[in-house]
């Protein structure tokens, strides 16, 4: 797969830069070209755009979204937008939920886990929102679990905590047209799985990790 | 656009500006030098960033009258989008307002730059103040969330008619037409803007130099009688003596400067009041680093519209 960036991948970073208005601060790390996953809160489709924009461009040729295939692989234009614009990587929403018998829900899980560290790859990175879904925007649901068996996976890779806010008053959850408001992106510490780390524990401290980069009402 | 450049009067006002820059400029650089302690440092660092802020507002200003009426209004729609961005960022909104929003910013805003395009006075001065303000609160009634209703509809309203309908008063000056001052309605835009600006810059001068009671220390704790005085004073002076460049009399451009001082300080004042409302300290973090529009323009958006009628209704016809 060849690392140039489509050139409507381009373009739709820079009209979410645009409508978002957004300031980026990499308060916890800096850019850089290793291999990450970057995890978020997730209220709006404009999370991952907004995101991906914030990176520098030669990051951002090899930083793909993590994205539900349920939903954007049902028409042929949100097909084409994550697929060829973006190198998404689609994965079933819930195939874990509709497997019959415990064997078959672990046999999904681990599935959704290889097709994310292949795309990882060797020199890629991942953008992930670990709610699954979007939410309000008040507060952060709490995490699914593929991001800790994913760190497992591949210890080589940093995890990234980053929060953005104000995205789900520009384009909220069932609405089509944006709100040019102002917004804030955030980057926190990178964190690891701990020896002997329980999956629930981990999963609670990364919300903890995104939570605390809120910037507006956090005192 | 070669038009305003043959317009002497409009050249010497260019001139002037320029002039006070290069002064203020200099001014900076030898204080800075002059002063090595951290207290006073950061005073004039900081008049050192408002005076580079200046040449680039200036700048800005000076192409788009220069560009002539297309020019201004593109640049005070702009000015009046982005300080509504600020406003709306900061005022807290609900999900229901969202295509409230969507239609001030997209629909509203715009229609009212458009009729000072095609010149449409009767329709520019009631769009906001008559259908807007019935379409407002229709339109959040319909999206069916009752909470904190009022409020909402009045923080969405006030903002529309300060940063839309207030500040589409300043280029709405171009479209007046002033019998034996055709073509050169250019300048009043200028003036309304000098005047404007210098008041808020000699008040915050004056204000440093020998401030020492506060007005409303809860509202904004800058600001002093000793620096409102004397910046109204210095700045209506100078007024003044630029009525050669208006259609007004030395003493009429007496009145009409006091007027913009004294509504620019209404402006700031109400604007200061907000900021303390909404609790700016939390939410200052998402519109640092964008220069801050609002905060430029506070002055400006009582100023205008009060300017544009007095002219309208002593000068026109």
């Amino acid at each position: 797969m060849s690392n140039n960036i489509h050139p409507i991948a381009s373009l739709l970073a820079a009209v979410a830069r645009g409508i978002s208005g957004v300031q980026v601060q990499w308060a916890g790390c800096e850019p850089d070209e290793r291999q990450r996953i970057y995890f978020a809160n997730h209220s709006s489709h404009l999370d991952f755009v907004v995101l991906w924009s914030a990176l520098p461009s030669e990051i951002r040729a090899k930083t793909r979204p993590i994205a539900a295939k349920d939903y954007w692989d049902e028409t042929p234009l949100r097909r084409y937008v994550t697929k060829n614009v973006f190198r998404a990587v689609l994965l079933e929403r819930g195939a874990m939920a509709k497997a019959k018998n415990p064997e078959e829900a672990h046999f999904a899980g681990r599935h959704l886990i290889e097709e994310m560290a292949a795309a990882l790859g060797t020199e890629n990175s991942l953008i992930l929102f670990p709610e699954g879904t979007r939410g309000t925007g008040e507060k952060i649901g709490p995490f699914r679990s593929g991001l800790y068996h994913l760190a497992l996976r591949r210890p080589d890779v940093e995890l990234v905590p980053a929060y953005l806010e104000n995205l789900n008053r520009i384009l909220p959850k069932g609405e089509v047209l944006p709100v040019p408001m102002l917004s804030l992106l955030t980057f926190g510490k990178p964190l690891q799985v701990e020896a002997d780390e329980e999956k629930d524990s981990f999963l609670e401290r990364a919300r903890e990790a995104v939570a605390s980069l809120r910037r507006i009402g956090n005192g | 656009m070669l038009e305003a450049i043959r317009d002497a009067e409009l050249v010497w006002l260019y001139g002037g500006v320029l002039f006070l820059l290069i002064v203020s400029t200099l001014i900076g650089r030898i204080l800075k030098s002059r002063h090595k302690t951290d207290s006073s440092r950061t005073t004039i660092d900081n008049l050192n960033a408002r005076i580079r802020a200046w040449w680039k507002m200036c700048a800005i200003f000076a192409i788009a009258i220069l560009i002539g009426r297309v020019g201004s209004l593109i640049l005070f729609g702009i000015i009046s989008f982005l300080a509504m961005r600020e406003y709306m960022t900061l005022v807290p909104t609900r999900r229901g307002d969202h295509r409230t929003l969507f239609w001030s910013f997209f629909v509203i805003m715009p229609l009212q730059y458009y009729l000072i395009g095609i010149q449409w006075y009767g329709f520019f001065a009631i769009m906001i103040p008559a259908l807007a303000f019935v379409f407002i609160p229709t339109s959040i009634a319909i999206a069916g969330d009752t909470e904190h209703f009022l409020e909402r509809a009045a923080k969405i309203q006030f903002g529309i008619m300060v940063c839309a309908y207030c500040l589409s008063h300043a280029p709405a000056l171009l479209l007046l037409k002033i019998p034996g001052f055709e073509g050169r309605d250019a300048r009043l835009l200028l003036y309304l803007v000098i005047v404007d600006q210098m008041s808020d810059v000699l008040q915050y001068v004056w204000g440093k130099l020998i401030g020492k009671r506060k007005i409303a220390w809860r509202v904004s704790p800058n600001k002093t009688w000793e620096g409102f005085v004397g910046g109204v004073i210095s700045a209506t002076a100078l007024g003044t003596a630029l009525w050669w460049a208006t259609p007004f009399t030395p003493l009429q451009s007496a009145g009409m400067s006091f007027t913009i001082c004294i509504l620019g300080f209404a402006g700031g004042l109400v604007m200061s009041a907000i900021k303390r409302d909404i609790g700016i300290k939390d939410f200052g973090v998402v519109i640092e680093g964008h220069g801050g529009i609002l905060d430029r323009m506070d002055s400006l958006c009582f100023a205008a519209p009060i300017f544009f009628h007095l002219v309208r209704y002593y000068f026109v016809r």
